[in-house]
């Protein structure tokens, strides 16, 4: 395939992408987003019957930072689309924090073989950073608090690090559920942090643009969930980028070793604990750093937020994409955050469908919708 | 006068009330190639397991050139050199052929971080370099192989798995090698090719020592420049494998297995 070709057909998955998701965002008739859920799996069989999924695939691979640019462009244009959709912004930016947070679990578990149903515990330890940090230190920048309250994250996460090293498999999962229920009792009995009512959270304010305004007229005009949008787009963009590096280094290759199997890599000289260590710390400060946003984009956080049942949501959607592979997780994310959101009867049976879901999947396609691929360490040939 | 690389003094591992091994005094020269068999059950994979770190010894010492080593774990044993294969494999399967090599090199990998995710291109030169390690390692053992490095180990047939495995232990070139049954599912010929290529990269590495877990006994007669035989545990016989064959201790030992 020449260059431009390639570039020609990775920017029409975009344009694709982005009308189907555009669609599923705006349309709110149950019927017509039926109607789009039938087309959208009818439309993949078909490109998949004509190659063209293959094809894209391919020049994914040949060309991974343009597509990766192209799709954070594609995300942009949107939003823009969106701009005056208040709902419709709000489901995307949290579908963008979810992804975020499944990334670090993707490392944790994907990579590194580390369970944690505790993602939202982590989640919300930013989010509750945040605010305390937004409140007391008013002269941090709000970039830098982010970065602070994903710091925390992973800090307290460290407290978890030793039970889950000494045990294994169920035991390790269940440490980690004990770690998420304590976390909301925790929050619910604290007065400092708000009690049962919560607390309030200041809106960002990143290099002198004040988060709490509509969105600036010269560019258009619009609600002032834009700049949330953007800023979980960066920071998904980020932590993308992270995570794929990772994957692509000596780094990732250990995680995977370590993950497969945990003795044969000791043979080799791999540091089992060293790795695990570093990947749930990682994911943690990933969970954090979202969390941070989230809080602000609220205005308010309360323990009732920071359910087991999230956690279990999270987890679904890495099991949904694709364990291990990091794109997967991002229309993963998007299917179970905004499906419920538009159809009144998935938002009733939430769990009980999610827990269906997570069976169907794993009985009949257990590396999830988008399986990972082989390692690949940099663009085109090399693996 | 012949050097001593490693050592066992009483080594004795126990599963319960079970003596997997008993007492074990061991020695290997510098150079070596030692043919290590027993029946089975007799405790050769567990004298390995010990040897690495993988199960702690219940009593005696492990030395290495003099130096006490019991109960180091795995990862020590392999940056003191020693590395071996598995009786049962244990490769990374749904990794490619070369991820699986790039782990057995472990020693030669930098893991910084600013090498390994800022300055990619210098990670870049790193990877060709490993790249090409792995592929002149394996065309040694198989030309058909090197084209495959970037195949996921599952592909591969059970033969090249095993290549893969031996090759894994090799490429950070270590002092000393453990070959747990490395021609199990092999075909004599493809054995045979095996061994060359063992006694090939020992012309080249004069000093490296061997221990050979084998069952075929033509295999040991052939290759090895000495042998030791456990039985229960315990050493009943060492030496040349013209002498130990004979001796009736073993053939006792053998007898209905063969
Ligand atoms: N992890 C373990 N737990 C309990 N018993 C074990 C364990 N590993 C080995 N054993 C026992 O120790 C004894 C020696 O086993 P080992 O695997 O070392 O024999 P081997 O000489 O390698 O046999 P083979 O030729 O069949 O590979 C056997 O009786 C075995 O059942
Ligand atoms: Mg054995």
């Amino acid at each position: 395939m020449s260059e431009l070709k390639t570039k020609l057909v990775l920017l029409l998955g975009v344009a694709l992408s982005v009308v189907v998701l555009y669609g599923f965002l705006y349309l709110e008739r149950e019927w017509e987003i039926g109607v789009l859920l039938v087309m959208v799996p009818l439309g993949v069989y078909f490109l998949k019957r004509a190659n063209a999924l293959t094809y894209y695939q391919h020049a994914a691979r040949e060309m991974p930072r343009f597509t990766w640019i192209s799709f954070a462009l594609g995300v942009v244009v949107l939003i823009m689309l969106l701009r005056h959709e208040d709902f419709a912004l709000l489901m995307l930016t949290t579908v963008l924090l979810y992804a975020t947070v499944s990334l670090g679990l993707t490392i944790q578990f994907g990579f590194a073989g580390v369970v944690n149903f505790a993602a939202i515990a982590f989640f919300g330890i930013g989010a509750y950073s945040m605010a305390i940090l937004n409140q007391h230190f008013l002269h941090i920048p709000d970039l830098l608090i982010i970065f602070f309250s994903g710091a925390i994250s992973a800090l307290l996460g460290a407290l978890l690090i030793l039970p889950i090293l000494r045990t294994r498999g169920h035991y390790a999962a269940l440490i980690t559920i004990a770690f998420g229920i304590l976390f909301r009792t925790f929050l619910e009995v604290n007065d400092v942090l708000g009690g049962p009512q919560g607390l309030r959270v200041s809106g960002l304010e990143i290099f002198g643009w004040d988060f709490g305004n509509s969105f600036p007229n010269e560019l258009g005009g619009g609600s002032f969930y834009v700049a949330y949008a953007i800023v979980a787009l960066v920071l998904l963009a980020t932590v993308y980028l992270i995570t794929r590096l990772i994957e692509a280094s000596w780094l990732g290759l250990n995680m995977d070793s370590v993950r497969l199997d945990e003795v044969a890599s000791a043979s080799f000289g791999i540091n089992g604990p060293r790795w695990k260590i570093t990947a749930f710390m990682l994911g943690n400060c990933f969970a954090g750093f979202a969390g941070a946003v989230y809080a602000a984009m609220y205005g308010f956080i309360a323990p009732a937020s920071f359910n087991l049942s999230d956690s279990l949501l999270l987890v679904s959607i890495v099991l949904l994409g694709g364990i291990g592979n990091p794109v997967a997780v991002i229309p993963a994310a998007f299917l179970i955050v905004v499906l419920p959101e538009k159809f009144q009867v998935i938002q009733e049976y939430r769990l009980l469908l999610f827990g269906i879901v997570v069976i169907l999947i794993l009985r009949f396609r257990p590396s999830g919708l988008m399986p990972r691929g082989l390692r690949q360490y940099f663009a085109g040939r090399f693996g | 006068m012949r050097q001593t690389v490693l050592q066992t003094k009483e080594l004795t591992v126990s599963f319960g009330g079970l003596k997997a091994l008993n007492g074990l005094d061991f020695q290997l020269y510098e150079g070596e190639f030692l043919g290590l068999i027993g029946p089975n059950g007799s405790g050769k994979t567990t004298f390995f397991n010990a040897l690495t770190g993988i199960y702690r010894p219940a009593a005696g010492s492990v030395l290495l050139h003099g130096n006490d080593i019991t109960g180091a774990p795995p990862t020590k044993i392999y940056a003191y050199g020693i590395t071996r294969t598995f009786q049962r494999l244990r490769l990374a399967t749904s990794l490619s052929v070369l991820d699986n090599l790039i782990i057995g090199n472990q020693r030669n990998l930098n893991l910084g971080l600013w090498h390994n995710i800022f300055n990619r291109k210098s990670f870049k030169r790193r990877l060709q370099e490993q790249i090409q390690i792995a592929e002149e390692l394996l065309s040694r053992f198989s030309r058909d192989l090197a084209v495959h490095l970037f195949k996921p180990v599952s592909s591969l047939s059970m033969i090249d798995r095993r290549r893969v495995e031996v090759c894994r232990a090799l490429i950070s070139e270590p002092k000393i090698l453990l070959l747990d049954e490395p021609s199990a599912g092999m075909t004599p010929d493809e054995t045979r090719a095996l061994m060359d290529e063992l006694q090939d990269w020992r012309a080249q590495y004069p000093t490296l020592s061997i221990i050979l877990i084998e069952h075929e006994m033509e295999l040991i007669n052939k290759v090895s420049d000495r042998c030791v035989v456990l039985n229960y545990g315990e050493k009943i016989a060492e030496g040349r494998y013209s002498e130990v064959s004979n001796e009736p201790g073993v053939r006792a030992a053998y007898l209905g297995e063969d």
